[in-house]
């Protein structure tokens, strides 16, 4: 192993990012208030997984294979996710939450912007270790002490305003679907996106950014939909949106209420379960954070991810492939469905379904590094771009060595991953694209109107 | 001399075993207390079958792959815990002191091999240390108190070895021996060395999660 590149001192002068957000909760913070709103937090929610994870850590380093930042970074140990606890939680433990306003600045660029909550660690560390989880609940102090990034802290405010992440309002949603209804009828002429039909088998529900610039995406999934000839049915109302930045912000509150609306919105329209795009962040908060919070064992409609749905759709012959997708792609696992809901092999059924070539990265499946722009850092905004690519110079070897295989598109089944892989790309110079399963699947398949 | 032998063979045994099984007795039980007032998720979401998959994964050698990234420290890590646990419950002088006391015995290892397991955990021993010292982000790390938990774990194999080829002053070295072992036995459950008595809980948590929830490997 190498020494590491940087030592802690470097560091920190190398730390030029001054986050306004970060700035002004520190700026309204005393120390008193301070330790006491951390010390809050840890009475009432610091219970038995926290205390056994700081007890039985035993400091041996070997978590730190699992994170792509440590790798990225030369093995540089202030990145290794012991390493990050360390300068976060151990810290606060260890000073009884009694913390300086610079050691909270450090804290919260580490907790919201250079971990990604990929859980890839806790697959590494022997005892099992949930570091996310206590990388996690650093987030959650930050969040009751206002220190938080602006520009996540901005999209979780659109959240509370408008139950939306991109401050979308009620009917510019409306707009947006009937304006993709209108262009995909250019196609399929008797094609519908059903707004607040009662009893669908399927309530449809998309991620803010979709409508806001991805809205090409209803369209593909509207044309999977009616060439499938699914009965499906998407809000008019706000809980149209499963994406949930609270989570991430360490906004507990909000995100139970964002979860609440959405499952009420698909209940409110008795439908029979919730399918939802090709998002990752948004399935991990509906399928296993924000229905806890709520106190659902299991979310209390079914729900599944737009990977399992299509690989229904082939599997029961409902869209039949006319001619495959040529130049030869590779998967990229996103770490909320794959170590979050185990969707790797069906996913790749689905990708060999509808691609002639298909070409692994490595590692891949659960071992898949991490597009370093989930967990809400590609939402700490642009500020953190640079750092964001620099973390994860792993990915870009990782995504070079499938080129040199022959693979020329990389498809991603999640927006994070989109955004990331976007920016490792084009950064590091590496001739790829990158794909949505809809957009392959929307290529591929057989069309009513071609039928 | 035989008073203070007396004293460390007699009362501070048992001191040293009661601190030891209630004290681990009290952390488990204070901790599944704990989980049911504020992660009743854990006992909502653990699944006996995911947790014992991850746990067998995870204690075989070579069961994961960052076990197979890691071969020496993998190597190192299972030899060492493995003759930790045998030396002391099967060495030959530790038979005859409880067959003498209780007249229970059980088979024993020959001395011979027992002075081999006892030299791998201190070479591993010293194998941590090295990486500790060495290895950036095990350095990183490390703290004072990780040094005395090696010393710990180390001083009653040390001690041992010396006592029973009756090298220079061996008979301080014993009374050092008995006391050493105990002092390990009461830091298990109070210091990080209660990894023995929570892994199985941390490992089978996690496997359940990422099992029964998430249909997924953690290994």
């Amino acid at each position: 192993m190498p020494a590491p590149a940087t030592t802690s001192a470097e560091k920190t002068e190398v730390k030029t990012i001054v986050d306004p957000g970060i700035e002004r909760g520190i700026e309204n913070l005393t120390p008193e208030k301070t330790t006491q709103i951390i010390k809050s937090v840890l009475d009432s929610e610091a219970g038995a997984r926290f205390k056994t994870y700081i007890d039985i850590c035993v400091h041996c380093g070997l978590c730190s294979e699992g994170c792509h930042y440590f790798l990225s970074h030369d093995g540089n140990p202030l990145f290794s996710p012991a390493g990050k606890v360390k300068q976060t939680i151990w810290e606060i433990v260890k000073n009884k939450a009694r913390v300086t306003p610079d050691f909270l600045r450090q804290a919260a660029e580490i907790a919201y912007t250079e971990c990604n909550l990929c859980r890839r660690c806790a697959m590494y560390c022997p005892f099992g270790i949930d570091i996310a989880y206590l990388i996690m609940m650093m987030r959650r102090i930050c969040h009751k002490l206002g220190v938080t990034p602006q520009n996540i802290q901005d999209t979780a405010h659109s959240h509370s305003a408008t139950y939306n992440q991109m401050w979308v309002k009620e009917d510019e949603w409306i707009d947006s679907l009937h304006w993709q209804e209108d262009e995909a009828r250019d196609e399929i002429p008797d094609l519908r996106i059903p707004i607040e039909k009662e009893g669908a088998d399927i309530f449809y529900s998309v991620i803010g950014p979709e409508p806001k610039f991805r809205t090409q995406l209803i369209y593909k999934a509207a044309v999977i939909m009616n060439a499938a000839g699914m009965n499906w049915t998407m809000p008019a109302t706000p809980g149209w949106d499963n994406s949930d930045m609270c989570m991430f912000t360490g906004d507990h509150e909000m995100m139970g209420r964002l979860k609440k609306i959405h499952f009420d919105t698909a209940m409110r329209l008795k439908s029979k379960r919730i399918v939802m795009g090709e998002c990752g962040h948004a399935f991990r908060s509906v399928y296993d954070v924000g229905n806890r919070w709520l106190g659902w064992k299991m979310p209390p409609i079914p729900v599944i991810h737009a990977v399992e749905f299509y690989h229904e759709l082939f599997q029961q012959g409902r869209i039949k492939v006319a001619t495959k997708f040529e130049p030869p792609v590779t998967f990229q696992d996103p770490c909320n469905i794959v170590r979050g809901r185990g969707l790797h092999e069906i996913a790749r059924d689905v990708v060999r379904t509808t691609c002639e070539t298909f070409i692994e990265m490595e590692p891949n499946r659960e071992h898949n590094y991490c597009c370093c722009a989930g967990g809400g850092v590609i939402n700490c905004g642009p500020s953190y771009k640079i750092k964001r690519i620099q973390g994860d110079r792993i990915k870009a070897d990782q995504l070079k060595a499938v080129m040199e295989k022959g693979a020329r598109v990389v498809v991603a089944p999640c927006h994070n991953c989109h955004g990331g892989l976007e920016d490792i790309l084009h950064h590091y110079g590496i001739d790829m694209k990158i794909k949505f399963l809809s957009d392959i699947i929307y290529e591929v398949m057989e069309k009513p109107a071609q039928k | 001399m035989n008073s203070i032998y007396t004293f460390v063979s007699g009362p501070l045994v048992w001191i040293s075993f009661i601190l030891f099984i209630g004290g681990s007795l009290y952390r488990l039980i204070s901790m599944a207390r704990l989980a049911r007032k504020k992660d009743i998720i854990v006992y909502e979401y653990t699944s006996l079958y995911y947790a014992l998959r991850s746990i067998l994964h995870w204690i075989v050698p070579f069961g994961s792959a960052n076990m197979r990234k890691h071969p020496w420290m993998t190597f190192v890590a299972f030899a060492f815990h493995l003759c930790l646990l045998i030396v002391p419950i099967f060495l030959f002088a530790h038979i005859v002191l409880v067959k003498e006391s209780w007249d229970v015995s059980w088979p024993y290892i020959s001395d011979g091999l027992a002075d081999i397991l006892a030299l791998i955990v201190i070479a591993s021993c010293i194998f941590f240390l090295a990486r500790r010292l060495t290895v950036p982000e095990a350095k990183y790390l490390t703290s004072l108190s990780d040094y005395v938990i090696l010393a710990i774990v180390a001083a009653p194999f040390l001690t041992g070895f010396w006592t029973h080829h009756q090298w220079f002053g061996y008979k301080v070295m014993g009374i050092l021996h008995i006391l050493s072992g105990q002092v390990m036995l009461v830091a298990i459950p109070f210091t990080r060395l209660s990894h023995m008595i929570f892994f199985p809980f941390t490992r089978g948590y996690m496997g359940s999660e990422f099992g029964a929830i998430r249909h997924a490997h953690d290994w």
